[in-house]
């Protein structure tokens, strides 16, 4: 199971964090932080595990993160996720943002945090792998932001009609 | 009032504050317009003031005032709100407010919505933060769902099911008929999460896991699903890398472990297929090694063929060497997984992993230390311990206890030689002496009194690595101790190991007195080093110079240093005819339990041998005028071995009694609770302390030819006395009574007590039980130990009670008969 998701930037400022099983607030301020104190002293070229924090469960927790230029995409996970697994998810997951974004950089992240989380809750869910595939993923997506555009669209239409009527 | 402004906005204004007050004030401001705005219960912006507030909430400022807003758009009409309203829930809420009940209605009339979207979001939020009523009172509609033929539903269902399953695990027969064709399915995305569901029940309950195996032939399922993956060609839409949908080959291949397990039948059925998967995958890319990785966790865990297994531990090691960090350390973790049962194939990768000790990378080389460790054996003992030392050496400090610990138990278990062990440990605690673990420095003495021939041998390191450098506690400690014990071999030069060091008495006093004035010296090392010198005193000729030192100290302000060097003063002045006693060699100690880690993730090993514990060896706590002052050396420690029992129901105020009725005898025949007598019966305990402390059984010549005698033969009770003699302690009669019953009601409360006269020592063991039972049906059995140091005849005097058809029955009598043997 997957208990957080985390991206930050090489600051430590959260640009998303997701957690999976229950924290309160100040905890989960602490969880960043920690983990973000964990994964930026690790060198370049050394492995992507690590042994999880004290906060977020201690040896029996791993951290499997992977840095992209300036962010850190940090996956907290239990033992019952293959490693390797995970770090595959991890690149499909930032692949799926960069199709959906169209080279996605850090500035879309902190301006579409609302899409991460939508785009996020179609591939995992609960802490489970929900989705993997990338086209799925992005045609439901897709759809939903339809959906959307076309409310906010039949709203203001609504809006600019009842104007007209009341002139 | 203005509409608020957008999300975008926010941020933008956010990211040009300088510094945390100022990004503070504007959250702060905005939060209050935020505020307002839900007073006024304005539907149109709702759902934008919740997005900005889910914002300022993952920068970690409080939002809790916009739960209840969450709520209503949940219960809005437009998908728009919708998806902010549930995720909003997601992130503010959870099952300890009660807010989150409101949400089941809701949640429920969007499960049958008709906008799929809207009953995926449902289905999504109930999955990620649905409490057990929410649960419970939902399953039904969960259920529903996962028989439709909606695939983007099915498979939202299917984890849906599981986090009700983990919620609130009665419920799991619920979805067994749905699981039926869950398989059948040929979407990936459902059949991935369907193998998750049913990963869930197997692991759950065992029933579900006989039932899918037998019942549903889950497993000729699967492999047919992960023969197709492999054998298909390219398909565009599950491709990553090459590989067809490598997220299900895990999943798959993780399920079939769980069916495996502990079944032949199962693991037959699946050994061609983990076969093929592990010589088809394609190794240069992660996901092909990921596949790799949990195949070859599966064939270990399964009960597979032995061809098999040789596969996996082979593609183990060609992961070793594999250039990519995170490969080399998922097949560490594997190999330390399976290193018990499959021993003899991963000592063939040894030489890599001892590679790996050199790495630069934190967590391989805490991996492959632990490995090595497992793969010590009495064959690779020298050079692997060559390698590990040299690892000692060079590692960071937080590996060097562990590695140390680990260096002495794999020393202790498969040491070629008295020599090579010695000089192990000598080697350990000079480079990492500062990181050895506190227990290890009794361990060590004890091994060095031990080896009787190495002695000469050990202090003459000890005393050059003293020289060097007394910064590391621990040696220093085992060094004063050993110079202490064997100062006059040192000055002797008998060494035959080496070549000896010509040694004078002043130098090595000039060592120790160093030790006791360094700033470097913990106060326990103090303590260690004017012990030692004492001990010198009886070894060399220059006792002045250990008078005066002695003597210095004895004003000292650590408590502890001042109190041994005032008794020691007091060894000097009154009792100096008693010194060379005190002060002998010690005898060879035996382990009477483990001392030490049991493995490198160690449990603090016991030693309910502390009286074993050589920290004090000559502490005299009591007052120097007893008797057998060579046995009060071990004596009176803080630790009161267990040997001194209780008799089952007797309060200690009987001892009283007896002892007022027996004016002349001295009684030691119903011992108080175990502590509180120490003070009170020091001289009882060093006699026995030390049989205790030898594990050798109590009776060592059964039979030595004593013939039993009776003791008491009155109103049908008869008491046997039975002989033995102690082996360490001759002076020691070891007696077992035996009591049995002729007539025809048991006798209850039995207590059995005896007096000796006063130049005897008396212990009662307790008995096997206080009822005698009737017609000699049974025996109860007690053992007396007797110290007869002056040889004199063995009399005593016993006391019975007991309760004898509702009435109790007492009796005195004297035991004049012993045999002279029992007593010569």
């Amino acid at each position: 199971m997957i208990k957080a998701i985390l991206i930050f930037n090489n600051h430590g400022k959260p640009r998303l964090s997701k957690f999976y099983e229950h924290y309160s607030e100040d905890t989960e301020q602490q969880i960043i932080r920690e983990t973000f104190h964990l994964v930026s002293k690790r060198d370049e070229n050394v492995c992507n595990f690590l042994e999880g924090g004290m906060l977020i469960g201690g040896s029996d927790n791993k951290l499997i993160y992977r840095h992209y230029a300036t962010l850190y995409f940090v996956f907290c996970v239990d033992s019952s996720e293959s490693e390797l697994g995970i770090l595959d998810l991890i690149q499909v997951f930032v692949e799926t943002l960069d199709k959906c974004f169209e080279n996605v950089c850090e500035l879309d992240l902190i301006f579409h945090v609302d899409k991460v989380h939508h785009i996020l809750s179609e591939m995992v869910m609960g802490g489970m792998v929900l989705e993997t595939n990338m086209n799925e993923i992005i045609t439901h997506v897709d759809a939903q932001n339809k959906m959307e555009k076309s409310e906010v669209r039949a709203a203001s239409e609504a809006r600019v009609l009842s104007i007209i009527i009341l002139i | 009032m203005p509409a608020p402004i957008r999300l975008r906005e926010l941020i933008r204004t956010i990211r040009t504050a300088r510094t945390q007050a100022e990004e503070r004030e504007m959250i702060q401001k905005e939060c209050a317009a935020i505020r307002s705005s839900f007073r006024e219960e304005d539907n149109t912006y709702r759902c934008r003031n919740v997005a900005k507030l889910l914002y300022m909430h993952m920068l970690g400022y409080p939002a809790h005032f916009g739960q209840l807003e969450c709520l209503k758009l949940i219960a809005s009409q437009k998908f728009t709100d919708k998806r902010i309203g549930y995720l909003g829930a997601m992130l503010l809420l959870d099952e300890r407010q009660d807010v989150h009940l409101l949400m089941t209605n809701c949640i429920k009339n969007d499960l049958n919505h008709s906008t799929q979207y809207v009953q995926g979001l449902a289905l999504c939020t109930l999955g990620c933060m649905g409490s057990s009523e929410m649960c419970r009172d939902l399953a039904g509609e969960v259920e529903k769902l996962l028989k439709t033929s909606n695939s983007y539903l099915r498979k939202k269902a299917a984890l849906c099911a599981v986090h009700v399953i983990r919620k609130v695990p009665e419920l799991m027969e619920m979805f067994l008929p749905a699981t039926k064709n869950l398989l059948s399915e040929k979407n990936h995305g459902v059949l991935h999460t369907s193998v998750v569901l049913l990963t869930e029940m197997c692991e759950r309950s065992p029933d579900m896991l006989s039932h899918f195996r037998k019942n549903e032939k889950l497993v000729p399922q699967l492999v047919r699903i992960l023969k197709n993956l492999i054998m298909s060609g390219y398909s565009p839409e599950h491709d990553v890398s090459g590989i067809s949908d490598p997220f299900l080959q895990v999943r798959i291949l993780r399920l079939l472990r769980i069916l495996g397990r502990s079944d032949d039948d199962s693991s037959e059925a699946m050994n061609d297929i983990l076969a093929q998967v592990a010589t088809n995958t394609e190794t240069s890319k992660n996901v092909g090694n990921a596949i790799l990785y949990e195949t070859v966790l599966t064939i270990m865990d399964i009960k597979s063929e032995s061809g098999l297994r040789v596969l996996a531990i082979n593609i183990l090691g060609r992961f070793l060497l594999n250039n990519d960090k995170n490969i080399r350390y998922v097949a560490l973790t594997s190999l330390l997984k399976t290193v018990q049962t499959d021993h003899n194939a991963v000592q063939r990768h040894r030489s890599t992993i001892v590679d790996c000790l050199k790495d630069l990378d934190v967590s391989i080389k805490r991996r492959a230390m632990e490995l090595s460790f497992a793969l010590v054996n009495g064959n690779n003992i020298r050079g692997m311990m060559k390698e590990l030392l040299y690892f000692l050496d060079s590692c960071d400090p937080e590996f060097k206890a562990d590695c140390a610990s680990g260096v002495f138990l794999a020393a202790e278990k498969y040491a070629p030689s008295k020599r090579w062990h010695i000089d192990t440990i000598m080697r350990v605690l000079t480079t990492a002496g500062s990181y050895v673990r506190d227990d290890s420095v009794p361990n060590l003495i004890q091994l060095i009194t031990n080896s009787v021939e190495m002695h000469a041998y050990t202090v003459q390191r000890l005393y050059k690595a003293l020289l060097d450098d007394i910064s590391q506690q621990p040696l220093v400690q085992v060094a004063s101790w050993c110079i202490g014990e064997y100062g006059d071999l040192l000055v002797s030069g008998q060494c035959e190991e080496e070549e000896p060091i010509q040694v004078t008495e002043d130098e090595v006093l000039d060592v120790l007195e160093g030790l006791l004035v360094s700033n470097l010296s913990a106060p326990v090392t103090r303590g260690y080093s004017l012990t030692a010198i004492m001990k010198l005193s009886t070894r060399f000729s220059s006792v002045n110079r250990i008078k005066k030192v002695v003597s210095i100290y004895g004003s000292s302000i650590d408590v502890e240093l001042q109190q041994r060097a005032v008794e020691y003063n007091a060894l000097f002045k009154k009792y100096d005819h008693m010194r060379p006693a005190l002060l002998e060699r010690m005898p060879i100690m035996e382990k009477t339990a483990t001392n030490g880690p049991s493995e490198i993730v160690q449990t603090n090993g016991e030693t309910d041998s502390t009286v074993l514990d050589t920290k004090h060896p000559p502490t005299i706590t009591q007052p120097p005028s007893q008797g057998n002052d060579l046995l009060d050396l071990l004596g009176g420690n803080d630790v009161v071995p267990v040997i001194q029992t209780s008799l089952p129901t007797k309060p200690p105020s009987a001892g009283g009694e007896l002892l007022d009725l027996l004016g002349d005898l001295s009684l030691t025949g119903a011992p108080p609770p175990a502590p509180a007598s120490v003070p009170s019966v020091p001289m009882s305990q060093p006699p026995f302390l030390l049989d205790g402390l030898s594990s050798q059984p109590l009776f060592n010549d059964i039979g030595t030819g004593i013939p039993p005698m009776t003791a008491y033969n009155k109103n049908g009770l008869k008491i046997e006395f039975m002989f033995e003699r102690s082996n360490p302690n001759p002076n020691i009669a070891v007696i077992t009574i035996h009591a049995s019953n002729s007539t025809e009601a048991d006798m209850t409360d039995f207590v059995f007590q005896a007096a000796v006269p006063k130049t005897f020592q008396l212990q009662l063991l307790s008995p096997s039980s206080n009822v005698v039972p009737a017609l000699n049906q049974g025996n109860v059995t007690q053992v007396i130990r007797v110290l007869n140091p002056q040889k004199q005849q063995l009399r005593m005097r016993i006391k019975l009670t007991y309760t004898y058809k509702g009435s109790p029955v007492q009796d005195l009598a004297e035991v004049n008969n012993f045999p002279p043997q029992s007593w010569q």
